[in-house]
């Protein structure tokens, strides 16, 4: 009966998803208030009917609902009751679901958080966002409905594919999903904005707080995955640059170009329709990344059982929403205007140098994604783009990218100067500098590469710092008061960006750590035998047999000494699930601000001998903290003061008009 | 037929015995180098994993196998050819450059010098059409208040 | 005006290439080995283990290598078209049983039938290694110069068998 409900809700939302697309476009385009009024109500009855499906869907999961196909495939009644509602969104199915549910959240939240803005761009921007639910909605009735019967039910399920049994699970989708689906409010206001021909500063000043909140969720989800990938699958990487991480890494690129280039379009009413294109790339990139996920024509350590099917449907949808904006950007784009005036050196140029090379990075990253792609399909040969293609074409183009990171911010509007540029920042430069020459000695070993990475990164932090002083001296000859009272007069938007740049140097100084510090040793120890790596022993003192919920697992007991001294003890395991029948090494890891240390088992030699993997990780944990960092920064960058003031003083605008008097 | 090669690969991977224990004396120098060429190898059998990630049964014999041609002498190179003869290019991560490829290497810098050479040329245009659009100093001091409201902020 | 219409041109390129892509594998990995010489080999045969085979003592007819093992479900598949291959007699059949134990292997082969007019061992899967053996089963077509014309990865079914490998074998016969 349930799933029956959810499938009921599902056909509901769709039923109220063409209406929300329909009527108010219809209505904004003749001027009908009365069909665009339509939209809020719409939305938010979309939200309750498609929040209705996923209760259902969860409802099920947690029962052991086994007559459903989605449950029966992918739960087990020896699930643990977390895992099982988390296995909601572990199929292809139940993740469709999720997508469509964030998206559902965000119309709403777009109904509710819109009363500033004009009838007509709410009506459009949920119109479009109808429209593109849709297509999801469709999606999931036609190929993939979560809510599927299978009789006769089987006596129990097929259990979750044991890497989902993790915590690091529960929230990275949502997250993941949260940034994807998120950037479709931008490009519903993008293609609002170019139906409407209102492509202006208030525009950019409506657009930048949601790619902000969208870009946020992004980050954190892709540094969730990175994290899941690190401690769950057991060989210690962070990022394998497998094809369905590009796709989440290609929005991401997209979407930090856009929340820049909107800076611009907001203060200098300047590259306004690069800006309206990015928006359009990043949600196209987003839903590139579902066709690869879920259509097979890319193999992936993630993706999800395909279908070609599924693969032609989505392509189709792609089609459609995305040729239709690009042919709409190529139709109305022409008509929009310049915006301020600027020199070739000033903050816009910088800012446009780096939108051109985050642009061009994400161009790399999907043609070294797609490239095999490319082959095959010309017949040309199978071959196989990896860590090594990336790395060597992705770190030359960032590098400038990262050093102009540390120059923009200094960078006046309009005009500025690169001699005056070179002797503000010279202190920063310099130090930098010297930091970044000595400091690769302290660790150990010395090459270009080294000092190079950590120039990068300390060029960031410390123009970051040059930067706060600078305005904070100025604050204070100004009013002539100390320079820390001075600290909290800067607006917060201003933390978020220094935060999130601060937040990017953080993280270059764990990957610099990492890739050249690392320290991995590959070794059979017996009971008792131990393996020296760096400064520490590691002991094996010993091995037993655990019963899990639904494994069974052999777990280690590694001491760690360090002097002769045992510091603590980790307990790594090998488990083996019981339906699944799928091996899976659950890694034991001591995280330190400055180093982790990682152990995991390998393979059974003999006897009580056993292959033992041991990774030092020098600042491995910069890497996600650097990540949330940025991420933080940009939840500064929202709650900034102007964002609440400029809304305050258009509603008390609106106010002050409708109270006037008629005639 | 997807479905049959799909559950024959499942097969493959969980039809797995153990590795070939390859004795105690293992080499940290051998051993990194074994590992780093591993990670530039491409599970075959797999989703989309190097040799060194893997532990399925046929990355396990590779692996082997490039530890006994490293302990042999052979070269990187050597031992790469060696993959590429019985498995083909698709086996390595690093794509070699050749006719087919030559896109794939040179993109990313014609990418980036047709973007850099647009934008500059962008930028100059843009500089004169917005001086010769015709806007009196008075207009555009106007623009810029309105613009730039709180240009405070930044 | 053709600069705004070049994003929507490069998506429809991508898009053209996506949906072909659709109709790919792209798990199949094509063998560098075709139309190259077999790759050479002593291994001792599976019923008589004191007697050993060679590549040489094979040249001279078309044959088909078939790689399988005992542990391989999917081998179960194709086998019975192999049995009916070899009543029929029209191409000689030779086994590479893969990473197996011998009694499993005797023991698979007498309830399943025995379609191989010889059965090498390759205990430690060195000789799968050099054909680029990646997935069992997997079946050569090679030539009586002892050159391999034709590769087949997983099982064999009708189709493959009667629209690609035989109609090979006789032209190679003939």
């Amino acid at each position: 009966m349930i799933p029956e409900i959810g499938n009921f809700a599902m056909i509901c939302a769709l039923c109220i998803a063409l209406v929300q697309a329909i009527l108010p476009l219809a209505g904004a385009a003749r001027g009908n208030t009365v069909w665009m009024n339509v939209a809020r109500p719409a939305a938010q009855g979309q939200f309750v009917f498609v929040a209705i499906a996923f209760g259902c869907l969860v409802y099920s999961f947690l029962n052991n609902d086994f007559s459903v196909l989605n449950v029966a495939s992918n739960s087990n009644s020896m699930l643990p009751w977390y895992y099982r509602f988390t296995a909601s969104w572990g199929s292809h199915e139940g993740s469709l679901l999720l997508w469509v549910l964030m998206l559902a959240g965000w119309m709403f939240a777009v109904s509710v958080f819109s009363r500033h803005l004009p009838l007509e761009m709410v009506a459009r921007i949920l119109g479009v966002m109808g429209l593109v639910s849709i297509g999801f909605l469709l999606f999931m009735l036609i190929t993939s409905n979560p809510f599927d019967r299978l009789l006769p039910p089987p006596a129990d399920g097929r259990d979750l594919n044991p890497l989902l049994q993790d915590p690091g699970m529960i929230i990275h989708p949502p997250m993941l999903y949260m940034g994807y689906v998120g950037f479709s409010v931008v490009f519903a206001f993008a293609i609002a904005a170019l139906l409407g021909g209102r492509l202006d500063a208030t525009w950019a000043r409506w657009s930048r707080p949601w790619t902000t909140v969208a870009w946020v969720f992004l980050t954190i989800g892709i540094a969730l995955g990175s994290w899941w990938a690190y401690y769950e699958l057991g060989w210690g990487g962070w990022w394998f640059w497998d094809p369905v991480e590009n796709a989440s890494f290609l929005p991401w690129l997209t979407g930090t170009a856009l929340m820049h280039s909107l800076a611009v379009t907001e203060k200098r009413g300047g590259f306004k329709v690069w800006t309206v294109l990015l928006a359009i790339i990043t949600f196209s990139l987003s839903l590139l990344g579902t066709f690869l996920v879920r259509s097979g024509v890319l193999t992936s350590v993630h993706a999800f059982a395909t279908d070609p099917t599924r693969g032609v449907f989505i392509l189709i949808f792609l089609v459609i929403v995305i040729g239709a904006s690009l042919a709409l950007f190529a139709w109305r784009a022409p008509r929009v205007g310049l915006g301020g005036q600027f020199d070739p050196v000033s903050r816009e140029s910088a800012l446009l140098a780096n939108n051109v090379m985050l642009l061009v990075a994400a161009g790399s990253v999907l043609l070294g994604t797609l490239y095999p792609l490319f082959l095959d399909a010309l017949g040309l040969g199978k071959l196989s783009v990896g860590p090594p293609y990336f790395e060597s074409v992705f770190v030359p183009i960032m590098a400038p990218a990262i050093f102009l990171m540390g120059v923009g911010p200094l960078a006046k509007w309009k005009l500025a100067s690169i001699p005056d540029l070179a002797i503000r920042l010279k202190w920063a430069f310099g130090v930098s500098l010297v930091t970044a020459l000595l400091l690769p000695f302290t660790m150990g070993r010395w090459t270009p590469m080294i000092a190079f990475g950590f120039l990068l990164a300390l060029w960031v932090m410390t123009a970051g710092f040059a930067n706060l002083w600078e305005r904070v001296s100025q604050l204070a000859a100004a009013s002539g008061g100390a320079r820390a009272g001075q600290l909290g007069k800067l607006p917060r938007g201003y933390y978020g960006m220094l935060l999130a740049h601060f937040g990017v140097g953080v993280f270059i100084i764990g990957v610099t750590m990492v890739n050249s510090y690392e320290i991995e040793r590959d070794v059979e120890l017996a009971k008792g035998e131990s393996v020296e790596v760096a400064g520490h022993a590691f002991r094996l003192d010993g091995l037993t047999e655990v019963d899990g919920p639904n494994y069974d697992a052999t777990r280690g007991t590694v001491t760690v000494l360090k002097n002769g001294k045992a510091q603590r003890t980790l307990h790594p395991e090998k488990r083996m699930y019981h339906v699944q029948q799928m091996p899976m090494t659950e890694a034991a890891i001591n995280s330190g601000f400055t180093r982790d240390l990682y152990v995991s088992l390998g393979d059974h030699v003999g006897g009580d001998t056993w292959v033992v993997r041991v990774y030092y990780k020098p600042f491995v944990n910069w890497i996600w903290g650097g990540a949330l960092l940025m991420a933080l920064g940009g939840v500064l960058g929202v709650t900034d003061r102007r964002y609440r003031l400029a809304r305050r003083s258009e509603l008390a605008a609106r106010d002050a008009l409708s109270a006037q008097p008629a005639g | 037929m997807k479905g049959a090669i799909v559950s024959w690969l499942v097969a493959c991977l969980l039809a797995g015995g153990y590795p070939l224990a390859t004795g105690a004396d293992r080499d940290p120098a051998l051993e990194a180098r074994v590992t780093r060429l591993a990670s530039e190898l491409r599970c075959l059998v797999c989703q989309n994993q190097s040799l060194a990630e893997s532990n399925a049964d046929l990355a396990i014999d590779l692996k082997n196998q490039v530890r006994e041609m490293a302990k042999a002498g052979k070269s990187d190179a050597e031992i790469r050819e060696y993959m590429v003869a019985r498995y083909g290019d698709f086996v390595l991560y690093k794509p070699p450059l050749k006719a087919t490829t030559a896109l794939l290497w040179a993109g990313p810098f014609l990418l980036l010098l047709a973007a850099a050479g647009g934008a500059a040329v962008y930028v100059r245009r843009r500089h004169k059409r917005v001086a010769e659009s015709g806007l009196t100093p008075e207009q555009h001091a106007r623009a810029e208040a309105l613009l730039g409201s709180d240009r405070s902020g930044r | 005006m053709t600069k705004f219409l070049l994003p929507l041109g490069v998506f429809l390129v991508i898009a053209v290439f996506l949906g072909v892509g659709l109709t790919l594998n792209p798990r199949e990995v094509p063998s560098p080995l075709i139309d190259k010489p077999a790759p050479g080999f002593t291994l001792a045969q599976l019923h008589a283990p004191e007697k050993s085979v060679t590549l040489e003592d094979l040249r001279g007819q078309v044959w088909l290598l078939n790689v399988w093992a005992s542990w391989c479900t999917p081998c179960l598949e194709e086998h019975p078209y192999f049995v009916e291959l070899a009543r029929t007699g029209e191409v000689p059949i030779f086994g590479l049983n893969y990473k197996d134990r011998r009694e499993a292997a005797l023991q698979w082969l007498a309830r399943h039938g025995d379609p191989y007019r010889l059965t090498v061992q390759d205990g430690d899967g060195r000789v799968g290694i050099d054909y680029g053996v990646y997935g069992v089963p997997e079946t050569f077509v090679i030539d009586a110069q002892g050159i391999i014309r034709y590769k087949h990865v997983g099982p064999v079914n009708r189709e493959v068998l009667e629209e690609r490998i035989l109609p090979l074998v006789r032209e190679l016969q003939s």
